[in-house]
């Protein structure tokens, strides 16, 4: 499996990732953040959705459905 | 100074933590429901007898987070810093945590603890926690936090009682959650931005408030303080935030980051969670309900049951009110015969207005008993999750399948169900576009037009295809017309598509009983004034002037020559032709013109903007058959299928061709002619948007009627 960074909306069903902190100034992040998807969480991706969007996170024991376009603003390293 | 006997009491929390639950096992049935000023938020209190004391308790809308970037986050921090009109701030907050979840949900309580409140945690769904292995020792967490905790199941009543005791100790006792220890750039950065924003006369502004507008993205905190958005406050911002860079601190995520940290540090060894994760039922019902086939079958069949039992099922109960109207018509109008106004407008206004808003209730009460349903076991989340990317890119998403769906048999439950959309702008765009599906009240006015021009020209199969194709216009517009709402008239900010998927859960009887009564209680009482309202409105239009030299000529030409019944009907269509709506009918026939309507079908399409069933009764009123006739009616679709223009450019010609017939089938498609879904709209939205939805449909339908007559009498060589 190959690692290092990549956004988050990259990530495959069964994919985990380690969110990396980020300098830019998207609407989604602070709703993320008090969500606790914060940099240094580790989230994995649970499915991605029939039609293609959105997909299906997991972290700190919460479900979480995200389109794509929001969650390609997270940069995650990716982790084995 | 004595304690108050009377409180007031905020219930704060994160969605799906049970927290509607509570407060209704709490009030019970001495509960309001209205809406806060100037938002379509819900405004949720009932009264609660907490030991000793009366308490009004006031239900906040759910949200994850006080940042105020939607309007329930507006409301929730408004309210508890006393910013909301008519509503002090409160003596003590009860925040409802999920006990599964307990770190990120004390992330509201911290913030809500800024704002100086005493507060009580309620360690809610305890029950599905201990199931799952997961302890909280309520007593430290207690200790560490300085507020009382108590463990309690509201599905079950566990632990009213200690709430009780919980409340009156937070507010005698003044309990003040434990603040995040802010390191010094923190508050050296409020100070300085408190100081610049008071030296510029902005007003009233809590500390708890001040940090709120230095870590919120755009805070509405600013707005609703008199300080002017955009440029003027941008350098005091960004010297704020300034401060807390060069302290090494990003101000976009500090905030999260220093809380869940501080909560990091109270939680710890007071969680504790199974050594193993095991699988999850939720997860394995998971992997059938949202998987790509079977997923999406399930959803289909589900939503398939759910449009048959308002479509079909609620039909009989309909049946019987409509019955039941009748008998009630027949009943009063005897004591009334002495004044014939009178009895018009107590029979036709008032009963038969009242009679228009009860049938609704069938088609409410049994899709808010699915929605209650599909919400409570978690199933809804799951729907939005499968339909999403079909309604994202038009500026819907998942949670306007539900809504749309209905419209087809309704639209009245249809935008009550849009409640269960979060994001306001989705949400008004769902109620923008919801009456343009094709409801069953359109079906008379197909059935009768394809009966009459389409089938008997083209045949059964043509005719069919008619009726479905019909049925997608509505379809096909609205979303072009979702899309450019989107794009040119909702200035607001879009907010992310975040939908929690919570386990699933077993649902309640009580729960979904509760949610329909409120429902339809609601609708009867808010929307049901208006619609009574419109129809006297229009009953008197049909009905005036009504000089008695209309009927005395008639009977002396006529009498005699015809049964009794045939006269009355004769009288009837005399008296409509020269009402004020049949004068309303003729001025505006020119406009009308274009899509091949007489002044007769215009005064039918008049007569429908309050109900768009009614036309059929007022082509028999107008036809000299009667206004019992319905879409089946032999004897109307001959008599429309005889009539020729008595002058004009087509004298001679038949009034009604196919292309008239399909131009007003594509009209009473496009238009708004319900006086009911105008009203609920005004009460889900505004008035501003029920006139706008109103003005837009009847633009449509008149260019969508001219362009199809067009096109009509080119193609079909009429």
């Amino acid at each position: 499996m190959n690692t290092g960074f990549c956004p988050l909306a990259a990530l495959r069903a069964g994919e985990r990732g380690r969110v990396q902190p980020s300098s830019d100034d998207h609407p989604a992040h602070q709703h993320l953040w008090a969500l606790g998807l914060l940099p240094g969480t580790e989230v994995k991706v649970v499915q991605v959705a029939p039609l293609g969007d959105p997909m299906e996170l997991e972290f700190n024991g919460m479900h979480l459905s995200l389109r794509k376009a929001d969650a390609s603003s997270l940069q995650v390293e990716r982790l084995a | 100074m004595p304690a108050p006997r009377e409180l007031r009491v905020a219930l704060v929390g994160n969605p799906n933590t049970g927290k509607t639950t509570l407060f209704n096992r709490l009030t019970g049935s001495r509960q309001k429901i209205g809406n806060y000023p100037g938002v379509t938020v819900e405004k949720k209190y009932g009264t609660w007898e907490c030991g000793g004391r009366t308490v009004t308790l006031v239900d906040l809308p759910g949200t994850y987070s006080l940042a105020a970037s939607s309007p329930d986050e507006r409301v929730a921090l408004d309210f508890l810093t006393g910013h909301l009109a008519g509503e002090p701030k409160p003596d003590a907050v009860i925040c409802v945590v999920n006990t599964s979840n307990v770190v990120r949900n004390l992330f509201l309580a911290s913030q809500v603890a800024d704002l100086g409140l005493p507060l009580v945690i309620a360690l809610n769904m305890a029950d599905a926690a201990e199931k799952a292995d997961i302890h909280v020792d309520a007593a430290l967490l207690s200790r560490r936090l300085g507020v009382p905790v108590v463990r309690t199941v509201a599905t079950k009543g566990e632990g009213m009682v200690a709430l009780e005791a919980a409340v009156n100790e937070a507010v005698d006792e003044r309990a003040l959650m434990a603040q995040v220890p802010w390191p010094e750039a923190v508050d050296h950065a409020v100070q300085h931005l408190g100081e610049g924003l008071a030296a510029a006369g902005a007003q009233d502004l809590a500390p708890g408030e001040v940090r709120r507008v230095l870590f919120d993205r755009e805070s509405a905190v600013l707005e609703r303080s008199g300080w002017p958005r955009g440029a003027d406050s941008a350098p005091l911002l960004s010297a704020a935030r300034d401060i807390l860079s060069s302290a090494g601190l990003h101000p976009a995520s500090a905030e999260a980051l220093l809380r869940y940290e501080h909560l990091g540090h109270v939680t710890a060894n007071a969680v504790s969670f199974p050594e193993r994760r095991r699988r999850t039922w939720t997860e394995t019902i998971d992997a059938v309900l949202t998987h790509r086939v079977w997923g999406l079958a399930i959803f289909l069949g589900m939503m398939l049951v759910v449009f048959q039992s308002i479509y079909t099922w609620a039909a009989p109960f309909m049946a019987a009110i409509e019955m039941a109207v009748a008998a009630v018509q027949e009943f009063v109008a005897p004591h009334f015969a002495a004044w014939p106004a009178l009895q018009s407008l107590v029979v036709d206004g008032v009963v038969g207005g009242a009679g228009g808003v009860v049938i609704f209730l069938p088609q409410i009460l049994i899709l808010f008993f699915f929605i209650a349903l599909l919400e409570d076991t978690g199933y809804m989340a799951r729907g939005a999750f499968l339909m999403d990317k079909m309604f994202g890119w038009c500026g819907l998403n998942g949670k306007s399948f539900v809504p749309m769906l209905s419209s087809y048999a309704c639209a009245i439950p249809g935008l009550l169900a849009t409640r269960t959309i979060e994001d306001p702008r989705a949400r008004l765009t769902t109620i923008l576009i919801a009456p343009l599906m094709s409801c069953s009240a359109r079906l008379p006015v197909y059935t009768l037009m394809i009966g009459a021009f389409i089938e008997p020209t083209y045949g059964a199969m043509i005719a069919g295809l008619t009726l479905f194709a019909v049925h997608l216009v509505g379809l096909a517009v609205a979303v072009p017309v979702a899309w450019g709402m989107n794009k040119f008239v909702l200035r607001t900010r879009p907010l992310p598509f975040l939908l929690e998927m919570p386990p699933y859960r077993r649902p309640r009887l009580r729960d979904i009983l509760w949610r329909m009564w409120e429902r339809a209680r609601e609708f009867l009482v808010r929307a049901g004034t208006v619609i009574v309202a419109m129809t006297i409105i229009i009953w008197a239009l049909v009905y005036f002037p009504r000089p008695a030299s209309v009927r005395e000529g008639i009977e002396a030409e006529a009498s005699g020559l015809f049964e009794p019944a045939d006269l009355e009907r004769k009288i009837d269509a005399a008296y409509i032709e020269q009402s004020y709506l049949a004068r309303a009918g003729r001025a505006v026939q020119p406009v009308f013109a274009p899509a091949g309507f007489d002044w007769k079908i215009t005064v039918g399409v008049l007569a429908s903007f309050p109900a768009r069933e009614v036309i059929i009764a007022t082509l028999g009123t107008i036809y000299g058959v009667g206004s019992e006739v319905d879409e089946e009616s032999q004897d109307l679709r001959s008599m429309l299928g005889r009539d020729r223009w008595a002058d004009g450019p087509r004298a001679g010609q038949p009034v009604f061709n196919v292309p008239v017939a399909l131009a007003l089938m594509v009209f009473f498609a496009l238009c708004l002619q319900c006086g009911a879904t105008v009203a609920v709209m005004a009460k889900e939205s505004n008035w501003g948007w029920a006139v706008f939805a109103f003005a837009y449909m009847t633009a449509l339908a008149w260019f969508g009627a001219v362009l199809t007559y067009q096109l009509g009498m080119r193609w079909l060589g009429v």
